[in-house]
């Protein structure tokens, strides 16, 4: 191997009752951006916490620079010239952004801090990014993209041979993320060592040079990155073909015959102007659009959530009136919001109680779910969405990201719902469980629900959705049905071009 | 990207702080007669020197986000107990050293536990409040007078000041408390452990990750807190010159407060102990009309839960309005 400086062998870290690590092993060359891959629950972050001191390992070696390492705290690996940039940006947001760089390794004058000093090296350091701000300012007061690139400058001023970034580009833009690579590029120039954990595996094609693939904990192997088709390398993640990824059974989509389920004529919203829509029975209707094209806000009109200022709702052919979400749940219909971790779970409560907590509303306070009957429910969903726990009485943070959608899933499905509308579903999941909930959509669809999908991702757009409306500017600009969906479809009506 | 310097949370709550002392006091002075002077404003510090003490201590704490209820004990505790003791017959120089000694250590308990056990900062010094008021009694029930030489010097000490016709003094224990005051501002600005205590409190997780010692520093603020009140315990009996088991009831609140009122979010993060001094002198304007006026004492409290209610809205509403420009810009 040449110039290799990270070199973890026969990594074994066991949790009460899982095995996270099971002899894997992991080396990283200097000047070259090395991406680790897996489903969620392979084990990346484990190994990324033993690595950086912040779990420890129960067995194996870890060597930097040919010297056995073996870090306690973060604080060790830092000093061993491991840095991390985690996921959720990990700063001190009531702090001025050069303090944020510099604490821990003060510049002094004496006995003091010399703040001088820190704030024009900070400027300096800013530069080499990009980023000409003030370094005085309180973090907090900078988009999670500049803190995030200062949480990179930090880490890389602390003399670091290798960089861990954990899922850095989750909540940046395109353009941001570009800023990224390039700056990924710089580093690697210099002779650093970057460990980059992503879910996008495109990303991992436009900067990584090799690829590492861990899948349930286990090691599965390295792979030079040019050398790696992505279809093999995403079924090496889930250790299936993607060919039975793909298939899919798709609905018929006729425009014809489809019994309608809700109808909303020319409804407006403080958001959305004038959209009027329909959707049918055992349907998955597609919005579709960018960020910001009035999809989640036409779903959030559905829902009661955002309030119908004109317009109606015509529900099995009968008006009625939806103006709030628990209206819309009496209405049987059912609404998983987009951002998980903030709208949806409630990371205390147990998964039982996370799957009854909408039918607990919809039933009214006074009507109490037993423990039997919530046992019997929370028991069937689990089985049927194939919810990878040990049990129902397990706290739902902590399970994995595509595990919580399935229990946000199943909370709505245990309400029964006529229409159920699934905003970004597959959002941060990885590929594995997104294929599972696209099936599960499509399966609920079948036996005669029907379903609204909004994904930002066409494909999955494509694979799902029998019918599908595509918005722009807080419109709706196109209706495409069965075979007439397909990618380049909907990127003509969202570009603006007329007659598909 | 914006380069003004915008004006900071804790900055815009200490200049309000300053701007209704300096209007307190100008106030005091228009109404009541021998009011606005120089002898009133250095009684302030001669009468609260203790609580500044304290509440510079409480401040570390506070800016960890933590809490410590325990202080107002600890220095009743710490009159109590040196009283006794000098009543025995020793020496103030190990009297002095050794109460300091039981502050420090009953802060190292109380933050051994808080960081060690994850026990809540409330309910472990609850405990130690308990447990040191509860321990002045098993000392004594009765006032003990302090008739230590040591003790009666540095409670007379004083240095005058001639400002025109009129004299002002300023006891000697006042300085103590300035430097410790000074002292305090020093380490939580220029040192490692000072900003390690904002980055607790700003964001405790984070703090680690970045490899601060987090552990130490949570375990130091108490012991911080509890021997500045330990400190504030022996300035206080100087000041008073006896021990009593029952004094100082809730003065831990006034000290909170003063620190509050001064600018020191109770999240953590944000405050400076300047801001917990002019906290301190706030009050002490109060009790001064309070006293003037010739109410009941318990005005002083009614006063300063308005202005703390104020305050804990207003910096909740600088705190609405950052985050609404952020969201614009």
């Amino acid at each position: 191997m040449e110039n290799t400086i990270l070199r973890m062998e026969h990594i074994y870290k066991e949790y009460p009752g899982v095995k996270a690590l099971n002899d894997v092993a992991f080396s990283l060359r200097a000047g070259e951006i090395h991406a680790l891959l897996g489903e969620n629950g392979a084990g990346k972050s484990t190994l990324i916490k033993v690595l950086t001191g912040v779990e420890s390992k129960n067995a194996g070696t870890i060597e930097m620079d040919g010297k056995e390492i073996s870090p306690k705290r973060p604080v060790d690996a830092q000093n061993a010239g491991i840095s991390t940039v985690y996921q959720e940006v990990n700063l001190c947001p009531d702090l001025s952004v050069a303090e944020n760089v510099f604490i821990g390794r003060e510049l002094r004058k004496g006995m003091r801090i010399d703040w001088k000093r820190i704030h024009e090296k900070t400027r300096e350091l800013l530069k080499d990014f990009g980023l000409s701000i003030n370094v005085e300012e309180r973090l907090d007061n900078y988009s999670v993209a500049v803190q995030q690139m200062i949480a990179i400058a930090r880490a890389v001023d602390v003399k670091a041979k290798v960089l861990i970034l954990d899922e850095p580009t989750s909540s940046l833009s395109a353009q941001e993320v570009k800023r990224l690579f390039d700056i990924m590029r710089m580093l690697r120039e210099r002779g650093m060592g970057i460990i980059f954990v992503t879910h996008f595996l495109d990303q991992v094609y436009e900067v990584s040079d090799r690829i590492t693939v861990l899948r349930n904990g286990t090691y599965i192997g390295t792979y030079d990155a040019d050398k790696l088709p992505m279809i093999e390398l995403v079924g090496k993640m889930i250790g299936k073909d993607y060919e039975s990824l793909e298939a899919i059974p798709k609905l018929s989509g006729d425009r014809e015959n489809v019994e309608e389920l809700l109808r909303i004529e020319n409804g407006t919203t403080g958001a959305i102007t004038d959209i009027s829509l329909s959707i049918g029975r055992g349907e998955v209707t597609g919005f579709s659009g960018l960020l910001g094209s009035g999809r989640s806000e036409t779903a959030r009109l559905i829902f009661g959530a955002d309030r119908m200022t004109s317009g109606r709702t015509v529900m099995e052919g009968k008006e009625e009136s939806i103006r709030n979400p628990l209206d819309a749940i009496l209405h049987d219909i059912a609404f998983c919001p987009e951002d998980r971790k903030k709208e949806g779970i409630v990371g205390d409560l147990t998964i039982r109680e996370n799957i009854v907590i909408a039918l607990q509303s919809k039933r009214g306070v006074l009507h109490k779910i037993s423990r039997k009957e919530a046992d019997e429910i929370a028991e069937r969903l689990i089985k049927e969405l194939a919810i990878k726990t040990p049990s129902a009485d397990q706290k739902i943070k902590n399970l994995s990201g595509g595990n919580q959608q399935k229990v946000l899933l199943a909370r709505w499905l245990a309400t029964d719902p006529k229409l159920l509308i699934l905003d970004e579903p597959t959002r941060g999941i990885d590929v594995g469980a997104k294929a599972e909930i696209q099936k599960i959509v499509v399966e609920l669809a079948k036996k005669g629900m029907s379903c609204v999908f909004i994904s930002s991702e066409l494909e999955e757009m494509e694979r799902c959705c029998s019918k599908m409306f595509v918005l722009r500017n807080k419109k709706i600009v196109g209706e495409l049905y069965g075979e007439e969906i397909s990618q380049s479809a909907i990127m003509r009506l969202i570009a603006g071009e007329e007659n598909v | 990207m914006k380069t003004r310097k915008s004006l900071k949370i804790e900055n815009i709550s200490l200049i309000i702080a300053c701007i209704l002392f300096v209007c307190m006091f100008i106030a005091g002075s228009a109404v009541y007669d021998h009011f606005g002077s120089a002898a009133t404003f250095l009684n302030l510090f001669n009468d609260n020197a203790y609580l500044i003490v304290v509440a510079v201590g409480i401040t570390f704490v506070l800016l960890t986000g933590g809490i410590d209820i325990s202080v107002s004990s600890v220095v009743a505790f710490t009159c109590v107990f040196s009283a006794y003791l000098l009543e025995k017959g020793w020496s103030a120089v190990i009297v002095i050293p050794l109460v300091l000694a039981v502050g420090l250590f009953n802060g190292f308990l109380i933050g051994y536990c808080v960081q060690e056990y994850r026990i809540q900062p409330f309910i472990i010094t609850l405990a130690s409040q308990f447990l040191l008021r509860g321990m002045c009694a098993v000392v004594s029930t009765i006032s003990i007078p302090i008739d230590n030489a040591f003790y009666k010097e540095a409670a007379l000490n004083k240095i005058s000041f001639k400002f025109g016709r009129t004299n002002a003094k300023l006891y000697i224990y006042v300085f103590l408390a300035l430097c410790i005051v000074f002292l305090a501002y020093y380490i939580l600005k220029y040192t490692r452990f000072g900003r390690t205590v904002y980055a607790i409190g700003s964001n405790e997780l984070s703090a680690g990750y970045m490899g601060l010692n987090v552990k130490w520093v949570k375990i130091g603020v108490y012991m911080i807190s509890s021997f500045c009140a330990a400190l504030g315990g022996i300035i206080f009996s100087f000041y008073t010159l006896a021990g009593y088991s029952l004094q100082n009831m809730g003065m831990e609140l006034d000290a909170i407060s003063s620190a509050v009122i001064g600018g020191t979010l109770l999240t953590g993060g944000v405050g400076n102990v300047l801001g917990s001094v002019v906290g301190v002198l706030i009050q002490g304007v109060i009790q001064t009309i309070v006293t003037y006026q010739n109410l009941n004492a318990w005005w002083t409290r009614v006063t300063i839960a308005a202005l703390l209610c104020l305050f804990i809205i207003l910096q909740r509403f600088i705190s609405i309005r950052a985050d609404k420009q952020k969201g614009k810009g």
